[in-house]
């Protein structure tokens, strides 16, 4: 029993300081006949064991970082630097519990106000908090957030927007009794948002660059929703995009929510990852979740606080504006250690490679007979129209080692246009050979 | 005494990132872009981000001298109580970024990703197995996000009968999520006080309890760190008048592995894996917060699930696809991953004997504080407490400390604060819960410190309290100007001055 201290003496002891003749009378208050019933599983085991279970459990996987991997639909797989994975193992980063105390926390508030500034920056908003979940909730708490200061209740979601986004959006409105109206998915690039407006309308969430891939200049979409009383979201689920593409924020968004894992972060199965929420500052009363502030101490000092608390759960309680709790600590950290990391030609550069990156492996596919990039615009992902359906193709590619894409009928099973498209991701992690083999297996699978 | 550099000994001053550096340096070192012409459409960024550039080692020096500014559990006793800060194993996280767990991405074939599904499949078994439960939700991204999911599937069933009913009952002494959690749902909280004893006073809870009732929503072991001797009755009563009985397992851990929530009558009940299974709190997150769920309310879990198909584990991961009638999807992709392996991990490791043993440990251990404190301080309530020992103020009567201060004078000792003015039933509330990784020797010192801050506070040094602490980086902090005048980030002096 590797984690617990006490030992028989250490308990006797203890039970006689009590004074009670055994641990059982202290469980007293439990209903008679539900204490200790049976529960049929193993008994503890030794670390070497434990480890080679985990280890024979991981060989039944294909680890994406062994083949080449061209997975994204809204989480990417980049390099991440080693001093970001060393720092947040640090005990007093990993240990510690929500900086409630700030005087013991002053390490995590301080970081949390950098993230905060990083995440404002990158977004071109005036402020953000300390992070969501992921961001999916991200996006959801931010249309729920805009219905509070819109004073409606009707959310439209554009058709880009990814659908694992557009169902959390729609579970959290059904429960909050808000309209949603949910446009098509809109894969040749077509849709008016702005038509699906009327006055009841809170807001329109959009995402850039969307989920098959494309770019778009939200200024116009902005103008309309402005002149309407209506609040733009814009969501981000490649967060590296915002090195090199205008921010939301430049181009009129209100509300930014997003997705981090792309820096710092394991794509880990799906999750933990960080969900980013950005806004302007007049907003910040219905934002929901923590938020770092800078203050002054009894010296004078600059220090940090978790601020602006009255908005939260433990103290409002059934007036909150949501009921988060937890904030995605350690992962913001992550996130905000490979910004510092970066820097702003980093950054910049990291962004532009996988933009190239993107476009060398885009114009081999379209050479393939029978393929078409179905994309004008992309910053590292594309839609590829395949002349069959898409998903026994990548299953095909996974038989020879190559993780080839997202066939979107995986995100949009009920939509039968989706069905021969290939969502393919490009990272700065692809090499030469891995497009290679990208182009040379896609070849294969469709000529099987 | 000031001293010239502002450091002190290891106490190191760090400015803010963007104080540091200069735009053309960095850390990351990347090959040149090849030439290959955009595909932007003209949006390219136009202004720079704004971000400093450090090199590595730099960058390594100032997360090394903030986390040093930090107090964790690695360091020393952790008193917070219903936080449970136990110790966070390392294997737990070794195994999670091994290759092929921590590299995978969701969206891979799932015929690429069978053993993922087994470790979703097998953390889901072990919490039905301790729970009692039929069901589990695994995707909840943390505990309130969890009671969201258990909440929001008890309305699901409700209207599903074409039941629609308006009031969820809450005790005064729950979490703060509770209300909030019903209300997101589209719930009226009501309120019910506790008895004498810190329990649910049944009486007003029966008096409350009708046909427009959804659901009561009952913390046990309690906030008070107390068993609710009348559960049985409590879930009886609820179900009664056609309500569920959601749990807030934030307090498993007393109990895991002697006494399975299935058994009081529980329909949903979240499990903070961060708290009983010991994934680490990383400064706030992340989180996971499984919701395990009775046979009635099963049907309404969210999607993605896995089911076994014979050939191999699949996940449903949209509502179509299900067999049930799911209240929809709560979270991106498939749920805290990585957290599914270190609990699996932490609970392999300890078995059904060593979970068992956790939870009678805790129990001695927090028994053994109160037993050694409550002739200095004011125990609320008599009689033995479960996983966490409540004090409140009355035995700082008339010596003008407060619950804070006497909290703010344990850190100049060296020791994290325990929760205080939580929960709220109780006036200046002190909640310790030492968890079962602490050493009795530990316990000892901690107990000693108390008593002498306990004979401090009575003997009327009010001034030592309220001027603590004294030894932190910072001392206190003004939490009211943070809060008037917000200053959420960091901005260029020169746009600082323009703004005032």
């Amino acid at each position: 029993m590797r984690y617990l201290p006490l030992n028989d003496s250490d308990r006797r002891a203890m039970l006689a300081a009590i004074g009670v003749a055994d641990a059982d009378a202290l469980f007293q208050d439990v209903p008679a006949g539900v204490l200790d019933r049976p529960i049929a599983l193993p008994a503890h085991q030794d670390e070497l064991s434990v480890e080679r279970a985990f280890q024979r459990l991981a060989a039944l996987n294909l680890a994406p970082s062994s083949v080449p991997c061209f997975l994204g639909g809204g989480l990417y797989r980049h390099h991440v630097p080693a001093a970001v994975d060393h720092l947040i193992q640090r005990g007093e980063f990993l240990t510690a519990y929500t900086p409630y105390q700030p005087e013991l926390a002053q390490g995590t508030l301080h970081a949390l106000f950098e993230f905060q500034t990083q995440v404002a920056m990158l977004t071109g908003m005036e402020i953000a908090n300390a992070s969501m979940y992921d961001g999916a909730t991200a996006t959801a708490e931010a249309a729920m957030m805009a219905t509070r200061i819109a004073k409606r209740r009707r959310i439209v979601v554009s058709g880009g927007l990814h659908p694992h986004y557009g169902d959390v959006v729609a579970t959290y409105a059904r429960f909050h009794g808000l309209a949603v109206e949910r446009l098509a998915g809109d894969w040749q690039g077509i849709e008016d948002a702005a038509a699906a407006v009327d006055g009841a309308t809170a807001c329109v969430i959009v995402q850039n660059p969307d989920v098959f891939g494309r770019i778009h200049d939200l200024t116009p979409l902005a103008e309309t929703c402005h002149a309407c009383g209506i609040l733009l979201i814009a969501v981000v689920t490649e967060a590296v995009s915002l090195g090199l593409l205008r921010s939301p924020g430049e181009m009129g968004a209100d509300i930014v929510a997003g997705e981090g894992q792309s820096l710092g972060n394991a794509t880990s199965f799906g999750g933990p990852t960080v969900g980013l929420l950005a806004a302007r500052e007049t907003f910040v009363r219905q934002m929901p979740g923590r938020l770092a502030g800078a203050t002054r101490d009894v010296d004078g000092r600059r220090g940090f606080v978790l601020t602006l608390s009255t908005r939260e759960q433990h103290i409002r309680r059934d007036k909150a504006t949501s009921n988060i709790c937890t904030n995605s600590g350690l992962c913001a950290l992550a996130f905000s250690i490979h910004v510092s990391l970066l820097g702003e030609a980093g950054m910049r550069r990291l962004a532009e490679l996988n933009h190239a990156r993107a476009v060398m492996a885009a114009q081999r596919l379209a050479e393939i007979p029978g393929v078409a990039v179905c994309n004008e615009t992309f910053f590292n992902e594309f839609t590829v129209a395949l002349p069959c359906p898409a998903a026994p193709v990548v299953e095909h590619m996974a038989a020879a080692g190559v993780l080839g894409g997202v066939p979107l009928s995986r995100l949009f099973p009920e939509d039968p246009l989706m069905t021969p498209l290939l969502l393919v991701a490009v990272t700065e992690t692809a090499t030469d050979e891995d497009i290679d083999r990208l182009v040379a297996t896609l070849s294969a699978a469709l000529q099987a | 005494m000031a001293t010239f550099s502002g450091n002190r000994g290891l106490q190191m001053e760090q400015p803010l990132i963007f104080e540091q550096g200069s735009p053309d340096r960095t850390a990351v070192d990347l090959p040149d872009v090849p030439a290959v012409g955009d595909r932007l459409g003209g949006l390219k960024r136009q202004q720079p981000v704004g971000l400093p550039g450090l090199s590595e080692p730099e960058v390594v020096r100032h997360y090394t001298r903030l986390s040093q500014k930090n107090y964790c559990i690695d360091s020393g006793l952790y008193p917070l109580g219903s936080c449970t800060m136990k110790h966070n194993p390392r294997l737990n996280e070794k195994l999670a970024r091994l290759p092929g767990i921590g590299d995978l991405h969701p969206l891979q074939p799932v015929s690429t990703a069978q053993g993922a599904l087994m470790i979703i499949d097998a953390c889901a078994r072990w919490l039905m197995a301790l729970t009692g439960m039929p069901a589990v939700a695994m995707s909840p991204g943390a505990g309130a996000h969890g009671e969201f999911v258990g909440m929001a599937a008890i309305r699901a069933a409700h209207e599903d009968r074409g039941d629609a009913r308006r009031r969820v009952l809450v005790p005064e002494s729950a979490h703060g999520t509770n209300p909030a959690t019903a209300v997101a749902c589209g719930y009226a909280v009501e309120p019910i006080p506790a008895n004498r004893r810190g329990r649910v006073d049944i009486g007003r809870l029966r008096a409350a309890l009708a046909p427009d009732v959804a659901a009561i929503m009952v913390t046990n072991p309690n906030t008070c760190g107390l068993f609710e001797t009348d559960i049985l009755d409590i879930a009886a009563a609820a179900h009664d008048v056609g309500a569920y009985f959601y749990c807030d397992g934030a307090n498993f851990n007393a109990i895991v592995g002697r006494v399975r929530p299935g058994d009081l009558g529980v329909d949903a009940m979240h499990i903070n894996l961060h708290k009983t299974f010991s994934t680490p709190h990383g400064g706030g997150g992340p989180g996971s917060g499984p919701v395990v769920l009775s046979a009635a309310l099963a049907p309404y879990a969210p999607v993605p699930y896995v089911v076994n198909e014979g050939d191999g584990l699949s996940l449903v991961e949209y509502a179509a696809a299900s067999d049930g009638k799911p209240c929809g999807r709560i979270k991106g992709f498939h749920g805290q991953f990585g957290m599914f392996v270190r609990a699996l991990a932490y609970m392999m490791s300890m078995g059904s004997d060593g979970l068992k043993q956790a939870a009678t440990d805790a129990v001695i251990n927090a028994n053994y504080v109160m037993a050694r404190l409550k002739d200095v301080m004011t125990p609320s309530f008599d009689g033995p407490c479960m996983h966490e020992a409540l004090f409140d103020d009355r035995f700082l009567k008339g010596s003008e400390i407060t619950t804070l201060d006497f909290a703010k004078a344990l850190i100049d000792e060296g020791y994290h604060p325990m929760t205080v003015y939580f929960p709220l039933i109780v006036p200046g509330a002190m909640l310790i819960e030492p968890t079962e990784t602490e050493s009795r020797q530990s316990l000892d010192r901690f107990i000693d410190v108390m008593r002498a801050l306990a004979a401090r506070a009575v003997a009327g040094d009010a001034e030592r309290f309220r001027n603590a602490p004294r030894f932190t980086p910072r001392r206190r902090l003004d939490e009211t100007s943070a809060a008037r005048h917000p200053v959420l980030r960091w901005r260029t002096p020169a746009v600082d001055r323009a703004a005032e």
